[in-house]
């Protein structure tokens, strides 16, 4: 499982807030250069593993390793470091509100390089070309849709041409032109940059549209993991991952959420099951 | 810059709280100069006031000590409005209230001649310690029983 | 007697975790100040980020700290007036008025409401950046928050405090002359006069602007850490918020007789 052309791995990680346990000895292997979905229901700590890939968490014990570096050990200097190398898109964007667009796009390029003034509004321009919005450079985040702001985000996420990407929910709440528009970034920047991309979603239909690699969390383990073809192929030995894969994205009750689901389960080749109402409130409790 | 102004404000006023000008408030006080002399001048500083029949007349410009009575100086500026005071004119120092600041009470005497600048008054009365007056009050009493 | 003896031990207990909280509180208060005090000297590498905490914690309290300021002298000249008018001492009216203002009213009235206006304003803003995660993704681009958000509005409420409470005390001595010499009529060469010649640049001036700089400290530093241990939601904020304000008020009062007990005690 640890092979050598894995960009993070998690080694019998255990992790929990106050009583509640969130990681009970979980196993992963990133793969270099591909997207990772990290899926599950809500709750199930998928942000808790961003921020113990970005080290802002240490684990209580087991080794996270991000290209090499074992982060919950690792100096604040060489966390540092690695933090530079990585870019990441948070749910709801996390963009400086009182900074422009542009100023928010600028703002690692001014924090980490010397650059002067043209070249880095250069790059910005750059980099909200390649988000395409070019045209917001000026506006405040309070005057961006909510789609626009994670675009933005998404520039600055990459303004220091990051070897890593993390990408936290980046489809809720979006409407379905802006979820077609970021999966479409998504995959071309991991193609065009031979980037490592993870992405932490409880959207099954896009993640797995997306994602080359696929790893199922519930109740602090690993439930399933592999090609999205292998989890299909192991969908009817595994109870829990036939309804999380099929059933409504999580508490997603939104006409377009049970649609999309519905198609996805019938682009699988699986008939709707008849209980799926009792399925999403349990999924509430979980919650 | 609004930043810099507001900070050179603040500096401003603190400068102002803390400095001390040493013309401020005679420069308005324009006249002639007299002198008078004290065996004890109390609390009496530069800036005092001057008074006649209770009216600010003038101020006390300067205080010093003559090196040979070993008396009390006091150079005082009166306003040139006022310059009909007689030769004979007593000075005394009074205190403005029970707490009060200090000044110079000037009583017009009968003289036809007037004090003109740099006049010295001949006929002063010292100020009256507080504690000097107690303690006589209480040795008096003493002794009368 | 039991459901008594149990009412009395519930009582017990919730005083307890009272006590408990308190302590984890001021706990987290001293790690807070450990971390925070590393990166004050380095945070003037960037000494624009001050300049602009300057703008938005002290140039933005200018309105209220001036025109309180005005208001505090008048009412000063009025008391002091009626007062030692008895006295037949109303020549001291500029340097009570002075005195009271730079010594005490002038700091402590600055900071009482640098703590409503500015404190729970830093307050409300960092909480804000800690729900919406700006600081958590500064952090994740490998800048450091503690650094480049909260040590410049630390310095901005250290260096605010003093000029402040010197407009306010010299718009007070105003307000005074105002009320004492124009509307009253006290000479207003012994207005002045009295004030230059009574107040010491060092043992009045100066030790007000120790006092203001002290309560500039206390007060960034209690409003920058409830701010930055907010808890991340919107009822989070507002008790962080009021928070700032209620301990900063308590604690300026009770250093304010400290520091007094020190400077003009025995």
């Amino acid at each position: 499982m640890m092979t050598s052309d894995s960009y993070i791995t998690f080694e019998n990680v255990r992790f929990s807030r106050g009583k509640n346990r969130i990681f009970d000895g979980v196993n992963i292997a990133i793969p270099r250069g591909k997207i990772t979905a990290i899926m599950g229901p809500s709750g199930t700590g998928k942000t808790t593993l961003l921020r113990l890939i970005g080290g802002q968490i240490k684990p209580d014990s087991g080794t996270v390793r991000v290209d090499g570096l074992d982060v919950g050990r690792a100096s604040s200097k060489s966390l540092l470091a690695m933090r530079r190398r990585l870019g990441m898109l948070f749910q709801n964007g996390a963009l400086f509100t009182d900074l422009t667009a542009a100023e928010n796009v600028a703002f690692p390029l001014r924090e980490h390089s010397r650059l002067p003034e043209p070249m880095i509004q250069r790059m910005v321009t750059l980099k909200l070309q390649a988000v395409g919005l070019l045209e917001a450079a000026g506006h405040m985040p309070a005057a961006l849709s909510g789609g626009m702001a994670r675009r933005v985000a998404l520039a600055r996420a990459l303004a220091l041409d990051p070897e890593l990407m993390l990408y936290d929910e980046p489809f809720t709440g979006q409407d379905p032109i802006n979820v077609g528009v970021l999966l479409r970034l998504i995959a071309s920047l991991n193609q065009a940059l031979g980037l490592t991309s993870v992405l932490v979603s409880h959207d099954v239909t896009e993640a797995l549209s997306i994602a080359d690699y696929v790893v199922v969390l519930n109740q602090a383990r690993i439930v399933a993991s592999g090609s999205p073809d292998a989890l299909r192929a192991q969908m009817s030995g595994n109870t829990f991952l036939r309804q999380f894969l099929e059933g409504a994205p999580d508490d997603d009750h939104s006409e377009l959420g049970q649609r999309s689901a519905r198609n996805f389960a019938e682009a699988l080749g699986l008939l709707p099951r008849p209980d799926r109402a009792a399925t999403a409130s349990r999924r509430r409790e979980v919650r | 810059m609004v930043v810099g102004a507001f900070v050179l404000a603040g500096i401003a006023a603190l400068l102002v709280l803390t400095l001390k000008w040493s013309d401020f408030g005679t420069s308005s006080v324009s006249g002639y100069t007299l002198t008078a002399e004290f065996d004890n001048i109390g609390g009496l500083t530069d800036r005092s006031p001057i008074k006649m029949a209770g009216v600010t007349i003038g101020r006390v410009s300067h205080i010093k000590i003559d090196p040979n009575t070993f008396e009390a100086v006091v150079t005082m500026v009166i306003s040139s409005q006022y310059n009909n005071l007689p030769k004979d004119s007593f000075a005394s120092i009074y205190t403005a209230g029970l707490l009060g600041a200090q000044y110079i009470e000037i009583s017009p005497g009968g003289d036809t001649k007037v004090l003109k600048n740099g006049d010295k008054i001949t006929m002063t009365q010292s100020a009256v310690i507080l504690e000097k007056v107690i303690s006589k009050f209480l040795f008096n009493k003493a002794a009368a029983q | 007697m039991n459901g008594h003896r149990n009412a009395f031990l519930d009582g017990l207990a919730l005083l307890g975790q009272a006590a408990m909280a308190a302590a984890a509180h001021s706990g987290q208060m001293v790690l807070f100040t450990g971390h925070l005090l590393w990166r004050l000297l380095p945070a003037w590498t960037r000494p624009r980020l001050i300049v602009q905490e300057l703008y938005a914690i002290g140039v933005l309290s200018l309105v209220i700290i001036l025109i309180s300021g005005g208001f505090v002298g008048l009412v000063l000249g009025l008391q002091g007036y009626n007062i030692l008018s008895k006295f037949n001492a109303t020549e001291s009216l500029g340097v009570m008025v002075a005195l009271s203002l730079v010594r005490e009213l002038g700091p402590v009235v600055t900071a009482l409401l640098f703590a409503g206006r500015a404190g729970s304003a830093v307050t409300a803003e960092i909480a804000l950046m800690k729900t919406t995660e700006q600081l958590s993704a500064m952090e994740m681009m490998a800048v450091d928050p503690l650094r480049r958000v909260v040590a410049p509005r630390f310095w901005g409420a250290v260096f605010s405090m003093p000029l402040l409470a010197g407009l306010f005390s010299l718009v007070g001595i105003a307000g005074g002359y105002f009320i004492g010499v124009v509307v009253l009529g006290v000479d207003p060469a012994s207005y002045w006069g009295q004030i230059q010649q009574q107040m010491q640049p060092v043992d009045d001036v100066l030790n007000g602007v120790i006092k203001s700089l002290v309560f500039g400290a206390v007060i960034g530093l209690i409003a920058v850490f409830e701010g930055f241990n907010a808890e991340p939601t919107s009822l989070g904020i507002s008790r962080a918020t009021t928070r700032t304000v209620v301990l900063s008020s308590l604690s300026v009062l009770g250093l304010d007789f400290i520091l007094t007990a020190w400077m003009f005690g025995a």
